[in-house]
């Protein structure tokens, strides 16, 4: 069984994700987890399966006439033993918000699961959802209100929370 | 008549001033807040940073609105603090000042708020829940210098707009 790191990418259309699904499915690529979603009018998505080689995943893709890599990836493993925040940040569009705090929040040992960004007219927004290690979050509260100062932008960072029912 | 400011406008970031009720500048300010939330389609509530005055003064208008079940008609409110929050649920929510995006936001589903009336500067104590409770508390969050956008509920909580009315 083979685990593989699948990215496809194109212009929106209908029928994007049967296509994609179904060219999997036909060489028995099972598909785990998954994200996609349309980002401009390209649609984008991001798979793991387990399955077959992939070369043989990559053979039925071929033919789907979409941007797609497929790579074989190690088993997964999840450590996140750190607490869940949210990070928000929105302002006026400029070259390396992304990369700016996201730098701020690495350097803290924050490590980011999950991130979105949309641009609208003038407005950028980021948000991103962090595993940060107990205790840190006052200092990088602090060194993102910093961060986002240089940027001029706004920055929040809160606790994430979650209710076990 | 004033316009509604859109982010990433710097007025929407910053903390508004407190004010005098009674200063008839402020009168003229909540009636051009109601008269303006009157002319916008869908409009439930107005901060008056929305309009590019850093004060801390908003109306509210939830009247007939589905979702709404305590309402109190228009209503505007200086200082406004909330001093009671409970009955936490999500919701989806827009901004006039956010116009392509909408956000999950959880916000209290029954307030307490003080807030002294624009003319008389008699003190108000409101109880109320639902959909007037979440209107209330983005309004008073503007007058924090706070958007939606600084409370979604994750990285996928946010929305491109479909619906304008």
């Amino acid at each position: 069984m083979h685990e593989l790191a699948i990215t496809v990418i194109g212009p929106d259309r209908t029928g994007i994700v049967a296509d994609v699904a179904e060219a999997l499915a036909a060489v028995g690529a099972n598909l785990t987890d998954s994200t996609m979603t349309r980002l401009r009018g390209h649609f984008a998505m991001t798979l793991i399966c387990t399955g077959p080689p992939a070369a043989e995943a990559e053979r039925a893709l071929a033919g789907i006439g979409l941007l797609t890599s497929v790579r074989e990836v190690g088993p997964s493993t999840e450590a996140t033993n750190g607490e869940p925040f949210l990070v928000s940040v929105h302002g006026a569009d400029r070259l390396g918000i992304v990369a700016a705090v996201t730098r701020v929040v690495a350097a803290a040992g924050g490590n980011i699961t999950d991130l979105t960004t949309r641009l609208t007219g003038p407005l950028y927004v980021l948000v991103a959802e962090v595993d940060l290690p107990p205790g840190r979050a006052d200092e990088l509260t602090e060194q993102l209100a910093v961060a986002g100062a240089e940027l001029g932008v706004d920055v929040t960072l809160r606790r994430a929370d979650s209710e076990l029912l | 008549m004033r316009q509604v400011v859109t982010a990433p406008a710097g007025v929407l970031s910053t903390v508004a001033a407190e004010v005098d009720p009674t200063d008839p500048e402020i009168v003229a300010l909540a009636d051009e807040l109601v008269a303006i939330m009157r002319v916008s389609p869908g409009c439930v509530g107005l901060a008056a940073p929305q309009i590019g005055v850093s004060a801390s003064v908003f109306c509210v208008d939830v009247t007939g609105h589905p979702k709404a079940v305590t309402t109190h008609g228009a209503f505007v409110l200086c200082n406004a603090k909330i001093i009671e929050a409970s009955r936490w649920r999500p919701g989806r929510e827009g901004c006039m000042s956010v116009p392509d995006l909408t956000g999950d936001v959880k916000r209290a589903g029954r307030i307490v708020v003080e807030g002294l009336r624009p003319g008389t500067g008699e003190a108000v104590t409101l109880t109320t829940d639902a959909f007037e409770a979440r209107a209330v508390q983005h309004e008073i969050d503007h007058c924090a210098g706070k958007l939606f956008l600084d409370r979604v509920a994750g990285a996928h909580a946010i929305y491109q707009r479909k619906v304008y009315l």
